[in-house]
């Protein structure tokens, strides 16, 4: 391109008069800009994001813990692997590592842009921090665990901007078809003069330059590299890093996605649905009953058990006086209230079961019907009993159940027709994991999931050549992290999820999953939507030039020139001038990237061939015709 | 009956007759390459030639067996040729000069058959017979083994093994083309070709003077020239004259035998991959394109302007009245989108445009339907571009049949797509920019330069039919066309099995609904497009300074 741009002007310098040679060679250079400017648009982009992120960085000062206890004053650039820092209210975190000592929140605004702050703590899933992040309150041990300058906000800003960007393997692919198709014209440019020569006329180098220009593809070489920045920047403004570019391109080809029960398909939390009375009692009853005894029960499952009471029976929340209020632990696995004589509790059946069997009541004969009843349906049941004068007895059974949250069925069958299989994993059994996965709408379920099984699962997946995607948090994730092809680590997890994953979202949102596959096919129909367009684009231009050329010598081929082109010379540079223009015009589409449908493959290829195939054969016979239009207005040329 | 009607009738008779024999010999090649027991005939060969017909090959083997057998075919053809002198059965003819003994020997070997000799004044029956019929046999089965090979590529995973040449080779010849050949040549006999080992008789003509006529084993090569799309003639006049083509039944009949293992090997390739309706895609690709090109053939022969062809009805110079224009026509385009290469009428005697669709034909790669195997892989090579392209636009990494299209196999189909061009194009540039090839042109202008462009897409592509006018017994083009031959066969042989290698170390992608499904009549339309766009984009300079010129000045 340059060279092309470089020989076109050197031989208008040898030949002054000719504006023609002038006019060529100007748009040939702005070709060349044209197609610079999209890859410097993209990448602009990405700068104004990692100048935010290295004021976040700006030299630390880190309070080194010595064996002895002794703190030193260092540099943050002087840490190494293994050294223990102090972190008190106020301080910035010097580099990344696990908390080993203490709890405390950190403000993580800088690097996720979400300013509530988090609680970080030794040991567990929440250990980690991130190097740039700011404690709010307490004071932490933090062992470091990357060397200073690779850390992840470092990586995060050499990934915005672009420097780490290394080319995917479709885009190498498609640079290698690109490449070969330039050869192509290439020779078929190169063996024209002998041809003209014979014909009867002298080709200069300027017109061989300029068909060369506009056959080879310049559109979508201009415009590949700023795709691929694009793409990396819209999962950057989902707030999910990527650590290589064949982790994006991947996602496009998962065909098995695994997704966390909890907090992905169902609320975090059970909620309760239903009062179910025993023989004898009503739902009121059992209702008024459960409310009171949650009244003071802040989980969100007791919460739940008000607002249901309240929804469904119209009972408002009571001030209660001289309440003992009884709290739930692990020992007795129940909670509830004495108030005027009477003793409420709620809890796990057999719980509340010997409660009401110490108190010498009984317990009606179908509550264990009941209970088993809902546990079958995915639900968790809880016991209330009461104990007041008629005597201690079972009242009914609360349904507390896992809300499937909305929208996810239409989302799985949005996969499905992608062609992408959902897999639940839950630690739940497989009663009740199969009632969820149902009520979900996912295509299978894995129960009691342990870390094994899920390794079991991705590799057993991928030795039938499927490619997986999955999301994890925990240390004991990372393996199956690792293992998956594309590995979603939340940011709130360990590091050694975070390692282990190629991918990190900052918003520790599982559901993006789906968001990011989308985001990796959106990236491979751009390419090849403007590839499409790009090649069909020549016919149109060989239909300008070719008449120009030689309708001289063999007036016949006059009627090839079916746009009516008003000159030889206009053909030709309304040609180049459309492939310099075309260029701009396309910046935008491959920034924002070809509009995505979760549709079949089937009807997605239809979709596109229509627009980018027919499209990139009709357009430019319609706009190098209206180029045309406009030069032979210009005085001298029509 | 008018001949426009003739001519359409014949080409649904000759539609119909493709069709019966589908499915038949498609199962038959597909249960040859599957088989593993041997003929004892077989064996016999295989001890002959030292061959161990059992051990499965990695492509590197599987290429070095291509290009060793195919090497000692060309230098037993060579040896054959210089020493004709002294040969029995020779009818009298001298030694072949080396220039053209090197063009003919690579020519036959090639599966291309392009012949800078007169048949009947240079070739005795030893070299016809034991020479140039044997390789017409072999040179198609080697083409039939590397698809087969490349089949097996897709077909297998996980394994780097794609058959065995020895035994793909010597079986194409004992179970498909031979039998086939002697069914085609008795029917032929049966219809007036000859089939003799006579010598030259001296005939009388009507108006005075006299001519010559040389017996031989005109029928069974003739048989096998059309099965093994190989197309190289007994006589200079190819399938025009009379011993070789006698009627219009014959004349069809040819057709249909050129056609007819290319377009049933994509049933095979369907069995082979455990599909049939990925084969009838690729079928419908191939049937598309002949078909558009047999229909724009008759268009322009038949509705050419001036007031000769409108008094004779339509374009009937260098045609044989016999075959009429129809036949012609679609003899011609089988000819050159088939790797054939014969001709029952003169190429350049078609109307300007109708020398264009000809040149068209072999530039899209001889891939619709092609030539035997040849025509399956490059077909392959084509759809896998496609697929590359399509599947992006549909979001996922590039697959056909279950085989990802990564970065090493575009690189191969991308090598492979580069040769022909190359060929063509640098030696007819080559051609027209040096003083003397250009002397050996019989017409000026578009005309002129059509002869030349003709003949290197001609054997880059590994046709053999001729423009004629071109006076091709010269050193140079000797020379340059036997290289075009050689290249343009055995280069994209070597691409084809190295992706045939690496297609089947893959495992296998599962079919989802994200799939791009390559067995519907969208993805075959969208093949036919590219394939169109692709040549047409890489020849249309070209063609517009030859035939397009001629064409349109009318």
């Amino acid at each position: 391109m340059y060279l092309g741009s470089v020989l076109t002007t050197v031989f208008s310098f040898k030949d002054p008069g000719d504006w023609f040679g002038w006019a060529i060679s100007a748009w040939l250079w702005l070709t060349v800009v044209f197609a610079n400017l999209a890859e410097a648009v993209a990448e602009g982009r990405g700068k104004a994001q990692a100048d935010t992120l290295r004021k976040a960085k700006t030299d630390t000062v880190a309070r080194r813990l010595l064996e002895d206890g002794v703190e030193e004053q260092v540099p943050g650039t002087e840490l190494k692997i293994g050294d223990l820092v102090v972190c008190e209210a106020g301080d910035i975190i010097p580099g990344d590592g696990d908390v080993v000592e203490g709890v405390a929140s950190v403000d993580e605004s800088a690097i996720t842009g979400e300013s509530a702050p988090v609680i970080r703590e030794s040991g567990g899933d929440r250990s980690a921090v991130t190097g740039g992040t700011k404690v709010l309150s307490d004071r932490i041990v933090i062992k470091i665990t990357t060397k200073p300058g690779e850390t992840f906000i470092d990586r995060m800003i050499s990934l915005v901007e672009g420097a780490a960007r290394q080319k995917t393997p479709n885009e190498i692919a498609l640079n290698i078809l690109l490449a070969s198709l330039t050869i192509v014209f290439l020779l078929a440019v190169a063996t024209l003069p002998p041809f003209a020569d014979y014909a009867g006329t002298h080709l200069t180098m300027v017109v061989l330059v300029a068909l060369l220009v506009c056959l080879i593809p310049t559109t979508i070489g201009a415009l590949l590299s700023a795709i691929g920045i694009a793409g990396m920047d819209r999962l950057v403004q989902r707030n999910v890093l990527a650590m290589s570019g064949r982790a994006v391109e991947a996602a496009g080809d998962v065909s098995t996605l695994l997704l966390d029960k909890t907090g992905t398909i169902t609320l975090g939390n059970r909620q309760a649905s239903e009062f179910a009375p025993v023989n004898g009692t009503t739902e009121a009853e059992v209702a008024d009953a459960a409310q009171l005894s949650s009244l003071a029960d802040e989980t969100p499952e007791g919460r739940s058990i008000v607002v249901l009471a309240k929804e469904k029976y119209g009972l408002r929340e009571r001030e209660l006086v001289g309440a003992e209020w009884i709290a739930f632990t692990a020992q007795t696995r129940m909670s509830g209230v004495d108030v005027d004589g009477r003793g409420i509790r709620k809890g796990a059946a057999g719980s509340v079961v010997a409660w009401v069997r110490e108190r010498g009541g009984e317990v009606a004969p179908d509550a264990q019907e009941l209970t088993d009843r809902i546990a079958e349906a995915g639900g968790t049941p809880l016991l209330v009993a009461v104990e007041d004068t008629d005597g201690a007895r079972v009242l009914g059974v609360i349904h507390l159940k896992d809300v499937v949250k909305e929208g996810m069925r239409e989302r799985f069958d949005e996969l499905r027709r992608m062609g992408i299989k959902t897999v639940m994993i839950t630690g739940d059994n497989p009663l009740t994991a199969k009632a969820i996965a149902e009520e979900a709408g996912v295509d299978d379920f894995l129960a009691e999931a342990t870390p094994e099984d899920k390794m079991a699962l991705i590799k057993r997946e991928q030795a039938g050549g499927k490619l997986v995607a999955m999301t994890g948090d925990g240390t004991n994730d990372a393996p199956a992290l690792a293992q998956a092809d594309v590995g979603v680590a939340m940011n709130t997890g360990t590091s050694a999820a975070k390692e282990a994953g190629n991918m990190v979202d900052l918003d520790s949102n599982p559901t993006k999953l789906i968001e990011i596959v989308e985001i990796g096919k959106q990236l491979l129909i751009t390419r090849g939507a403007l590839t499409t367009f790009s090649i069909a684009n020549d016919v149109a231009k060989y239909f300008a030039i070719i008449p120009a050329l030689f309708a001289a010598v063999y007036p016949g081929l006059d009627r090839l020139n079916i746009m009516g082109l008003s000159s030889p010379d206009s053909a030709i540079l309304s040609a180049v001038i459309f492939n310099a223009l075309i260029i701009i015009a396309l910046v935008p589409l491959s920034l924002r990237g070809v509009q995505y449908r979760p549709v079949s493959a089937d009807k997605m290829l239809r979709r596109n061939l229509t627009i980018y195939g027919i499209g990139g054969l009709v357009a430019p016979f319609i706009g190098i015709k209206l180029i045309d239009l406009l030069i032979s207005l210009i005085p001298g040329i029509g | 009956m008018g001949p426009v009607l003739a001519g359409v009738l014949q080409l649904l008779a000759l539609i119909g007759a493709l069709a019966l024999a589908y499915i038949p010999l498609g199962n038959h090649m597909a249960k040859v390459y599957s088989s593993d027991r041997h003929w004892r005939v077989e064996k016999w060969i295989y001890k002959g030639i030292g061959a161990n017909p059992d051990t499965e090959m990695r492509w590197t083997a599987y290429l070095r067996g291509v290009l060793a057998f195919s090497a000692a075919g060309v230098l037993f053809l060579y040896l054959l040729q210089r020493i004709q002198g002294v040969l029995p059965g020779s009818l009298g003819f001298s030694a072949i000069d080396p220039d053209q003994a090197f063009n003919t020997a690579v020519s036959f070997v090639t599966n291309t058959n392009w012949q800078s000799y007169y048949g009947e004044q240079a070739m005795g029956h030893v070299v016809q017979t034991a020479g140039l019929a044997v390789q017409n046999f072999v040179s198609a089965a080697v083409g039939i083994a590397v698809a087969v090979a490349l089949v097996r590529g897709f077909a297998r995973s996980r394994t780097g093994e794609l058959g065995n040449f020895w035994a793909d080779m010597v079986r194409g010849v004992t179970r498909i083309l031979l039998p086939l050949a002697f069914v085609a040549a008795v029917v032929l006999v049966a219809c007036g070709a000859i089939q003799n080992f006579s010598g030259i008789h001296e005939v009388g003509q009507f108006m005075g003077g006299s001519q010559q006529w040389n017996g031989g084993a005109v029928a069974s090569q003739e048989a096998i020239k059309e099965i093994g799309t190989n197309g190289g003639g007994y006589f200079n006049a190819n399938s025009a004259h009379p011993l070789e083509n006698p009627t219009p039944f014959t004349n069809l009949f040819e057709i249909f035998l050129l056609l007819v293992i290319p377009f049933a090997l994509t049933r095979t390739f369907g069995i082979m991959v455990g599909s049939v309706k990925q084969g009838y895609a690729i079928l419908a690709t191939m049937g598309t394109i002949w078909l558009g090109f047999v229909a724009l053939m008759m268009w322009t022969e038949f509705a050419h302007h001036g007031p000769a062809f409108q008094l004779a009805g339509g374009a009937y110079e260098g045609k044989e009245v016999r075959f009429g224009i129809g036949g012609s026509s679609i003899f011609a385009v089988s000819t050159t989108l088939t790797s054939t290469g014969a001709v029952d009428s003169f190429h350049s005697s078609f109307t300007g445009l109708g020398g264009g669709i000809t040149m068209l034909g072999m530039m899209l790669g001889e891939i619709a339907p092609g030539g035997t195997g040849s025509g399956l892989y490059g077909m392959l090579i084509m759809a896998i571009i496609a697929v590359f392209i399509a599947g992006l636009m549909v979001g996922r990494t590039p697959e056909y049949l279950g085989k990802k299209i990564g970065t090493r196999e575009i690189k191969l189909a991308a090598c492979y797509i580069l040769i022909t061009p190359a060929l063509v194009l640098i030696l007819a540039a080559a051609a027209m920019a040096l003083p003397t090839p250009g002397n050996s042109m019989t017409n000026s202008g578009a005309h002129g330069f059509s002869e030349i462009l003709y003949a290197y897409t001609s054997a880059a592509n590994n046709n053999g039919s001729a423009f004629a006018g071109l006076n091709a017994d010269t050193q140079w083009f000797n020379t340059t066309l036997g290289i075009a031959m050689l290249l343009g066969r055995f280069l994209p042989m070597v691409f084809v099995l190295a992706l045939a290698g690496s297609l089947g170390e893959q495992k296998p992608v599962p079919v989802t609904a994200g799939t791009l499904r390559t067995e519907k009549p969208l993805f075959t339309g969208l093949l036919v497009g590219a394939i169109l766009i692709i040549t047409g984009l890489t020849y249309f300079p070209a063609l517009a300074l030859g035939p397009l010129a001629e064409g349109l000045a009318s």
